[in-house]
């Protein structure tokens, strides 16, 4: 037993070296050389500030932007430590509701939103991804049908026509990798600063 | 269902059969210390490291020796990472101004990430500084997966020898999988991961002022370096709380199709490496085989339930079509989640790209029932073909009895002492699985940190206690922390690498003190169909007989409520 324990912190804090700290230290030096932008988070900025991450998707819930999906995502109650409060898309602390698909709680949330999707477009099949939250509560994409439900919300919000915006939808509608992999989706803050732009 | 969905399977298919041969013809030549690519760069490297730590490669040990010298390695790690996690308060690397790791978590995700099991009972963003993450959890998934190559390596060995006394020198088989296998490949990886998105920086943060008008606080961080090395050494610990369904771990289907290939690339090469060291590559195809057919009635069976959306839904006029959406990112979609979820927990990985607390109930069931069988479907690095091996043992015995014949596998006996140590590796895993289950569900302090009423908290305590057993580390999320989970969690995790990996090692040195006898024509052959079909049949039946019941109590019955309309 002893004889091995030389090796054993040898190996160790060699290995720890290797694996913990040239590593990640020279993949960094790689990644800010090479790929600084996304190396730093895919940072939009707007006027020199930064309004978010390309990836990170952020809260919408006003009617002239679309909107994003439901976020489960939370934070500590500042009124009561122990506790959390919902506070959507907080790309600090990541997570999904962790529902069960038989859980009240979740049933009875998407009744409801389901209810105020239905009064805002009455008649139209709801997207399922309007009423479910993601996996990350970050989710930055929408699908293309949920993009095309809330169109003529933001149209009569902003005054634009409809057909412009299915025209500025389809633009920023990412289709499949090479056709076959991941799903259409389309980035919901891309799309609202598009949007932004067209206005100006 | 769709048809593009199965192509993406397809795909993901054809290249786990395309990597198997070359990657596992590679993995020989570094389990044989052989010349690579990289010895002019990381020789100098290796023997330095074998020169400060005083030992000669070339010096062989027994099994107990190996053995002894992988549990002196593991206790050394165990004292650091505690020390770490529950110092970084004071050390560099902590933007996010992180505090201790309590002392029950820290016992708790020390052992989850020295069994390669990675559980996690914390939020990464909000509980560990960069430090913790780079030299504690980070070093571990290196050499956790390492020492899971090198035993696999080593009773391979066992199996190939004849008449020895020695199965290879763990500090040997340690530093070489580390250094020619894992490092590379991690460094590529991580690259690709940038390219993609993957953030690598050492800021905490980022404030953006959202055009809402709101403010986001963007947690960064190294990430890309951590990411590669969680999939490739099957550990699966997140950097995020939402570990690959967060956009900064997994941003986008390249990214998600590549993780999945990762996770399987060196267990799936693992069974060449087998074939081509017994000295019969067809041993190999039968091994990888019989977890093709494991792995594809997972994916199926999954993305089946799945791609229906919860029925509870249909009375709120919510179109059915983009299928079971909660929990799941829109950029992967059905298929893409449904064959992550199949392959985290065949392997013994555990990251997730959607969470699996919210699966429909059979959904959510596959990868409980992969993780049951022995995550033995190519299996965590090494641990999978180590775990697989036990398997073939009692096919090739319950054939043996069938026949009233002496059962042989690759040339050798079997005989009571390795069928004794089989059963022991074998039913230690439900043992503690479904004790420990059994004792959450009725003592107050397990009960109380279940977030789900009804059948779905049952299964969230059966899930924890088979993810931690199995080494996985995938969990139904809902579950929070107490003294007592990260307690008995800790010790089901313990037992769940240590008490397969020992026994599996002791096989290994039986085997090589072994003769061969010649096959004659009573010998069953192993690399046939009909031997495929036998074990098969003998995980299923191993893991039917012992699970069935706790299924029967979470899952199904949870799917016929479904079905019926209650709620909890």
């Amino acid at each position: 037993m002893l004889r091995q324990l030389r090796p054993a912190i040898v190996m160790l804090l060699g290995l720890s070296v290797i694996t913990g700290l040239v590593y990640p230290l020279a993949i960094t030096g790689i990644a800010q050389t090479a790929f600084p932008w996304q190396a730093n988070g895919s940072i939009i900025e707007r006027d020199g500030r930064p309004v978010g991450s390309a990836l990170i998707g952020q809260n919408f819930t006003t009617p002239p932007y679309f909107h994003p999906r439901p976020s489960a995502t939370t934070e500590p109650d500042p009124k009561n430590p122990g506790k959390t409060v919902s506070v959507p898309y907080a790309a600090n602390n990541s997570g999904g509701s962790n529902l069960a698909p038989t859980a009240k709680a979740l049933v009875d949330r998407v009744r409801a939103d389901a209810a105020a999707l239905q009064a805002e477009s009455p008649g139209t099949p709801i997207p399922g991804d309007l009423v479910t939250t993601s996996g990350s509560g970050l989710d930055p994409d929408i699908s293309p049908e949920a993009a095309a439900f809330q169109i003529p919300r933001v149209a009569k919000a902003r005054g634009i026509d409809e057909a412009a915006l299915r025209e500025l939808v389809a633009a920023h509608t990412v289709p499949r990798l090479l056709g076959v992999f991941g799903e259409p989706r389309v980035n919901v803050l891309e799309l609202n600063m598009a949007l932004d732009a067209m206005g100006k | 269902m769709t048809l593009n969905g199965w192509l993406q399977i397809a795909v993901f298919c054809a290249v786990i059969v395309a990597l198997t041969r070359p990657l596992g013809g590679y993995l020989l030549r570094v389990a044989e210390g052989g010349r690579t690519l990289l010895s002019p760069v990381l020789g100098p490297v290796e023997r330095g490291l074998y020169r400060l730590a005083g030992i000669d490669p070339a010096q062989e040990q027994s099994w107990m020796t190996y053995a002894v010298a992988m549990l002196v390695f593991k206790a050394a790690g165990f004292l650091l990472l505690y020390a770490l996690l529950r110092m970084q308060t004071d050390l560099p690397l902590n933007p996010a101004g992180q505090s201790p790791v309590a002392p029950d978590l820290a016992f708790n995700t020390a052992v989850s990430f020295l069994t390669n099991t990675n559980w996690q009972f914390y939020g990464g963003e909000t509980t560990m500084s960069h430090l913790s993450q780079m030299l504690g959890l980070g070093v571990q998934n290196f050499v956790s997966a390492a020492a899971g190559i090198a035993v696999a390596g080593a009773v391979v060995r066992g199996f190939a020898r004849r008449s020895a006394q020695t199965i290879g020198n763990f500090w040997a088989d340690l530093v070489r999988m580390t250094l020619y296998v894992l490092l590379p490949f991690c460094v590529l990886g991580s690259i690709v991961l940038v390219w993609q998105g993957v953030p690598q920086t050492f800021a905490g943060s980022i404030a953006a002022t959202t055009l809402e008008g709101a403010k986001q606080i963007i947690s960064l961080g190294p990430v890309a370096s951590q990411e590669a090395i969680k999939m490739f050494g099957t550990n699966g610990g997140g950097f995020f709380n939402a570990n690959s369904a967060h956009p900064f771990e997994n941003p986008t289907a390249l990214t998600n199709t590549l993780q999945v290939i990762a996770i399987f690339a060196i267990g799936a090469a693992l069974t060449n490496m087998f074939g081509r060291m017994v000295g019969d590559e067809r041993q190999g195809w039968a091994v990888f085989a019989a977890m093709a057919v494991l792995f594809l009635a997972g994916v199926a069976a999954l993305y089946a339930s799945e791609a229906r959306m919860n029925p509870a839904f249909a009375a709120f006029h919510v179109d059915p079509s983009l299928g079971n959406m909660e929990g799941k990112e829109i950029r992967f979609g059905i298929a893409q989640s449904a064959l992550f979820a199949t392959v985290t927990t065949d392997a013994s990985c555990g990251a997730v790209d959607g969470m699996i607390e919210s699966f429909l109930p059979l959904g959510g069931m596959v990868p409980l029932v992969n993780i049951m069988l022995g995550e033995i479907i190519f299996g965590g690095v090494g641990s999978g073909l180590y775990g697989f091996l036990l398997f073939a043992i009692v096919a090739v015995f319950i054939a043996g009895l069938m026949v009233g014949r002496t059962p042989e596998y690759l040339g050798k006996k079997i005989e009571a002492k390795e069928v004794k140590l089989t059963m022991l590796a074998i039913l230690v895993l439900p043992l503690v699985m479904l004790g420990f289950t059994a004792l959450a569900v009725v003592l107050p302090a397990g009960i109380a940190t279940i977030s789900a009423p009804g059948p779905h908290g049952f299964t969230e305590a059966l899930y924890a206690y088979v993810s931690g057993a199995g080494n996985n580390g995938s969990a139904f999320a809902g579950l929070g922390p107490n003294v007592f989970w990260n307690t008995t969690m800790g010790i089901d995790m313990i037992v769940g690498r240590f008490f397969v990996m020992i026994p599996a090692l002791a096989l290994a040195g039986a085997m090589a003190a072994k003769k061969t006898v010649p096959a004659s024509a009573g010998t069953f052959p192993s690399h046939g169909p009909l031997f495929v079909g036998l074990v098969v049949g003998v995980i299923l039946i191993i893991g039917g007989l012992t699970f069935f019941p706790s299924l029967a109590l979470g899952p199904i019955v949870e799917h016929y409520a479904m079905t019926a309309g209650t709620l909890y």
